[in-house]
């Protein structure tokens, strides 16, 4: 129960943020002028008429980033139970961590020799 | 003094007082009490955010012009000090522009995304001994899960604008934030390891002999760096490289919906600065072996200012730089920096 | 029972009852808006709200890592995804598709076998009370002691993930 009411806190801010948010849309929507006119709504492009679709393709290497990404955040959530009781182990947890953290470095590496981490 | 830094006994005051009044009007007292107390604390931190990122940016409109050699704004209330106030006024007053193409929806809650994590880091900042909204159990790790939530308010802000520009800066911002973003947990992973506790009320206390940023001064810079990128801020600001892509993810954002981005970029940033002298500087201890001659609050302001003029320092200082050399710097140096951070000080920790 | 236990009782099932509307609704948005970014996003919310599900178990940690990777990095790599899709101007997918068939069959068994389970719980008797101080030393010991095996291998599946990926990524260059 005590987690439940400290986790109400998180929620509370929650609101806050939205409230900051809302609450600004708020007050600007009651004083702000409104003067629409077609030109307005075009999108930005140096001020000229936009070009093409703006949703454009991307480059693949964006998505490799991600998933490298991903499996190393995995990799950080093993790490901080273990940072914890790492003190309370000592010596078998370093070596299991040690290896644990081996095994992904290869990983690493061999983005790295295949030219994944190099952006073009 | 002593009274108004301990929160205990201003809690049992106000709650007195509030216990008082709610006889008067035969009011049940419990529920009205801790209702009062939420919105008090609300406020308090709300006022704060708006507060402070006020001042920032007038503190680095100020240093920027001093390290140029000029005085920055002068015009505005004496010495220019009324000036973001004058600015948040005249984005309050512009005229709301959609865009025709763009995503409304998306496009109107982008900033909330992005805000919402931003205050939500707030309810584990240590200000003073007892002094923080909810000591969670597991601090440290909630700081990092909510500052990965900002992300996706980039992208949406970046992909619902409908602008070319936007989305890739949208999506270049994103990427620079999840690569160093990892590089900012592994870190922090020494500094737990020596505190062995992830609460960040525990990890101050373990450094009233010695700060962290003794034994693990490769964390520390390693962790500045990160946060640099984090919140976007020069040298890293190539979301934002006014050059190539305008304005980044916030191009079409005008008004008070730009302000939000701003808003929740300097809150982001007090949060980093704060979570860098909680991790590293002590947090609200004084400087070990002297007697402490401030309050405890002063400290923990005074050593996260110290860190957020470094953040205004370093982006006056150094130029930006390009995006292959960004990755590039975030994966092979930083990343495999953090690592042997880790091993380093497992061996030592072993060792000894 | 005291006013204090009642009240803590009304708040943990008005917060199940709460979070769990809001996953079905999302839920049910994630697989139906024609949108895909839409969709994402939802599943965003979605993930929030089990992470809040979570809390109510009493289960910090897992609520918490919830947080930092499925929304701070699975969300953020499908985002990744939908950008590289192709035709992804028009953004609306077709509602639909040849695994159809398939997709039924394995979403029957699946309900078969969450049915199964829920009638095999004893839903009457009262689960007994623990109150966990520190959920992730626990976490961490048993990671490192009794489960060390799976925990390594763990990362044999990580490695395994990520050079797939590169491998299927390079071939499509």
């Amino acid at each position: 129960m005590k987690l439940l009411a400290d986790y109400m806190w998180v929620v509370l801010f929650m609101g806050l943020g939205m409230l900051f948010v809302f609450g600004g849309y708020i007050t600007s929507w009651l004083i702000r002028p409104s003067k629409p006119s077609s030109k307005k709504l075009f999108t930005y492009e140096c001020g000229e008429v936009p070009v093409g679709s703006s949703w454009v393709q991307f480059n693949i290497r964006y998505y490799l980033f991600a998933l490298i990404f991903v499996i190393f955040d995995v990799e950080v959530a093993f790490l901080f139970p273990w940072a914890v009781v790492f003190k309370e182990l000592g010596l078998v947890a370093f070596v299991e961590m040690m290896i644990f953290m081996a095994i992904l470095l290869v990983g690493l590496l061999y983005a790295w020799r295949k030219g994944i981490l190099k952006w073009m | 003094m002593q009274l108004l830094f301990d929160t205990q006994q201003l809690v049992n005051n106000i709650q007195h007082w509030l216990a008082g009044t709610c006889e008067l009007y035969h009011l049940p007292p419990c529920l009205v009490v801790t209702c009062i107390a939420i919105a008090v604390a609300l406020a308090l931190i709300g006022g704060f955010i708006s507060v402070n990122a006020m001042m920032v940016v007038l503190a680095e409109r100020k240093i920027a012009g001093y390290m140029q050699d000029r005085l920055g704004p002068m015009r505005v209330g004496p010495y220019g000090i009324l000036q973001t106030a004058a600015d948040a006024v005249k984005l309050l007053l512009k005229e709301n522009i959609v865009p025709k193409i763009a995503d409304k929806w998306v496009f109107f809650l982008a900033p909330v995304v992005v805000m919402s994590p931003a205050v939500m880091a707030y309810v584990v900042l240590p200000w003073s001994p007892g002094l923080i909204v909810c000591d969670l159990n597991l601090g440290v790790v909630y700081l990092m899960a909510v500052g990965s939530i900002g992300v996706i308010g980039i992208i949406m802000a970046g992909w619902s604008s409908g602008n070319k520009y936007s989305l890739l800066g949208g999506i270049r911002s994103s990427a620079q934030i999840v690569s160093y973003e990892l590089a900012m947990s592994l870190a922090v992973i020494g500094v737990l390891m020596l505190a062995g506790s992830l609460k960040m009320s525990d990890i101050i206390g373990a450094q009233q002999d010695c700060w962290y940023i003794i034994k693990q001064p490769l964390a520390f810079i390693l962790f500045i760096i990160a946060a640099t990128a984090e919140c976007n801020r020069a040298p890293f600001d190539l979301p934002e490289a006014e050059s190539e892509l305008i304005a980044g993810f916030h191009t079409e954002y005008g008004g008070i919906k730009f302000a939000m981005f701003f808003l929740a970029e300097y809150a982001n940033m007090f949060v980093a600065s704060a979570v860098c002298a909680t991790l590293f500087l002590g947090g609200w201890n004084g400087i070990p072996g002297l007697p402490m001659i401030l309050p405890p609050i002063v400290w923990f302001l005074l050593k996260t200012y110290l860190i957020v003029f470094l953040f205004i320092w370093f982006r006056w200082t150094y130029p930006r730089i390009r995006v292959d050399q960004l990755m590039g710097f975030g994966w092979k140096v930083l990343l495999p920096l953090a690592f042997l951070n880790i091993g380093l000080t497992g061996l030592v920790m072993v060792l000894i | 029972m005291n006013i204090d236990a009642i009240c803590s009782l009304v708040l943990s099932n008005m917060a199940f009852f709460v979070l769990a509307a809001i996953g079905i609704v999302c839920g049910v948005l994630v697989v139906t808006v024609r949108n895909l970014v839409h969709a994402v996003l939802f599943l965003a919310v979605f993930l929030l709200s089990v992470a809040g599900l979570f809390i109510t178990l009493e289960a910090e940690f897992l609520a918490i890592i919830q947080v930092f990777i499925f929304v701070g990095a699975i969300v953020v790599l499908f985002m990744f995804l939908i950008m590289l899709t192709y035709k992804v101007s028009d953004m609306a997918v077709p509602q639909g598709n040849r695994l159809k068939g398939a997709a039924i069959v394995v979403a029957g068994v699946l309900f078969c076998l969450i049915f199964y389970i829920m009638k095999a719980m004893k839903w009457n008797e009262a689960a007994p009370v623990v109150t966990i101080t520190d959920d992730v030393a626990r976490i961490g010991r048993l990671l490192l002691g009794q489960y060390v095996l799976p925990f390594e291998l763990v990362s044999f599946v990580l490695l395994a993930a990520l050079i797939g990926a590169i491998v299927i990524a390079r071939k499509g260059e």
